[in-house]
């Protein structure tokens, strides 16, 4: 259902971001790459947020459920997911406006930084080690990499001020935005938060199905070939019974 | 135990460890040095040299430290002492301090060569006279131990904190410089701009060098706070 809306909700936002929309003024059809840039990133922004609250809610909760844990990581890998797309379309753009692919901007640079810090939490959550483990290390890794990002924002921001050479880039240089680009905005920010929403839930699933193949997977394969052995060879020859 | 008295007693057994074995004098401060020197065969040109001398100091400090925080943690690996230091029930936020203070240690020492290195090699100065002269925040040399101390902190917070999260398992060689790397980048930028203007590096002055001190400082406080609290849950498992 959820996927239905999504898959609706991108054509929608093909229609209008392709479409309807108008060109601007200063970027003609360039303006176009704004509907996924900025929805990505937003997108990203909130998965990161909510793994830091699943982060938090399974460490200080007492019953430290795994669903939350495996939320937190579902939604991390999403985020990543995203702010790659940002980083990539973000470049095409500004190859476009600017005539470089990366500026040294205060906003590019932290956003790259968030980037590889996330990696580096999704590097953790595979270390190993049994669920909670797992979960207990990853959380407090969420937990640090939210302390992390205002610190980076901040000295980045400190960094640039002091650097930069008058003129401050930014992606829209237009002045006001047109009411049909900033619809076609909107469809975007609802065509992203759907398809996350649709992932993020499978992705959590698929993460629960690999904790319970993990648990309980060699104790099936175990009581299976003890059944087979137990079995006369004669009625043996059904096949492809392995359900790992 | 009190938790000073842990602290004290890790730090010190560890930095008797390093005395001994002689690791760090014999392979990463040299090591360090290297890097300085390859630093000069890839730039080649007196004047960069000098321009970005305290971006390369801080580069060679990251890069040695990702080998000290290794090294912190393969003597607590390899016998089994990590394992142990975990079952003996003692204070964690001891454990964190002690380890971090082992490495404050180290890490001073490593940047005491590496600003040595590049007055020599680089041919960079120190502004200002020793103390006095044009006052005592004015002298580039008082800029530059406050900015070595308060990075240092900071750098070594990070490390232990980090170190004991990928410690004891398969692969943390190659995932300890991801997880840090990123992390103390403030570090970089605010000790960089920091030692520039003790250095004078392109007409910077002193006075300017202060305020960066003063992120390297919150960054100290945040992961000195940040890790007492996280190294607990981290490396109990």
């Amino acid at each position: 259902m959820l996927g239905v809306l999504a898959i609706i909700a991108t054509a929608w936002l093909v229609a209008f971001g392709l479409g309807f929309s108008p060109a601007d003024r200063d970027q003609e059809e360039s303006v176009r790459i704004l509907y996924v840039h900025v929805p990505t990133i937003w997108v990203a922004y909130v998965a990161f947020i909510l793994t830091a609250v699943a982060s938090g809610t399974y460490l200080f909760s007492k019953k430290h459920s795994l669903g939350f844990d495996r939320f937190a990581g579902a939604s991390a890998e999403l985020g990543v997911l995203f702010v790659g797309l940002t980083l990539i379309v973000g470049a095409l753009w500004g190859r476009l406006t600017w005539g470089v692919f990366w500026q040294w901007d205060a906003r590019l640079t932290t956003t790259a930084l968030l980037f590889v810090t996330y990696i580096g939490y999704l590097a953790v959550r595979r270390l190993g080690g049994d669920p909670h483990q797992r979960a207990r290390r990853s959380a407090v890794m969420g937990l640090l990499s939210v302390l992390l990002i205002p610190l980076v924002h901040w000295s980045v921001r400190l960094w640039r001020s002091l650097h930069q050479d008058a003129t401050v880039l930014r992606p829209d240089g237009q002045v006001k935005m047109d009411g049909l680009m900033l619809f076609s905005l909107f469809v975007g920010v609802v065509a992203f938060s759907l398809i996350y929403a649709w992932l993020v839930i499978h992705r959590t699933r698929v993460l629960w199905m690999e904790d319970h193949e993990s648990e309980y997977g060699l104790e099936a394969a175990v009581e299976q070939r003890r059944a087979e052995a137990l079995e006369t060879p004669s009625s043996n020859s059904t096949g492809g019974k392995t359900d790992g | 135990m009190k938790r000073s008295r842990i602290a004290w007693a890790i730090a010190s057994k560890d930095l008797r460890i390093e005395l001994r074995s002689r690791i760090v004098a014999n392979q990463i401060l040299p090591f360090a040095a290297v890097i300085m020197v390859l630093f000069a065969f890839a730039l080649d040109s007196d004047s960069v040299l000098q321009r970005v001398a305290p971006g390369l100091v801080w580069m060679a400090t990251l890069f040695s430290m990702i080998v000290l925080v290794q090294r912190s943690y393969a003597i607590e690996t390899e016998d089994g002492a990590f394992d142990l230091l975990r079952l003996s029930g003692l204070d964690p936020i001891g454990v964190f301090w002690g380890k971090t203070l082992a490495l404050v240690v180290q890490l001073l020492l490593l940047e005491i060569l590496l600003v040595a290195t590049a007055i020599l090699l680089y041919n960079t100065t120190v502004s200002g006279a020793w103390i006095g002269g044009i006052g005592f925040l004015g002298s580039g040399w008082v800029l530059l131990v406050t900015t070595l101390i308060t990075a240092t902190f900071g750098l070594a917070a990070v490390g232990t904190l980090y170190g004991g999260l990928a410690a004891g398992f398969s692969g943390r060689e190659t995932l300890l410089p991801l997880l840090v790397l990123p992390v103390v980048s403030p570090v970089v930028i605010g000790a960089t701009r920091a030692m520039e203007s003790a250095f004078g590096t392109a007409g910077a002055v002193v006075s300017e060098g202060w305020s960066w001190t003063g992120l390297l400082l919150v960054f100290a406080v945040a992961f000195g706070v940040g890790g007492s609290l996280a190294y607990g849950p981290l490396i109990e498992e």
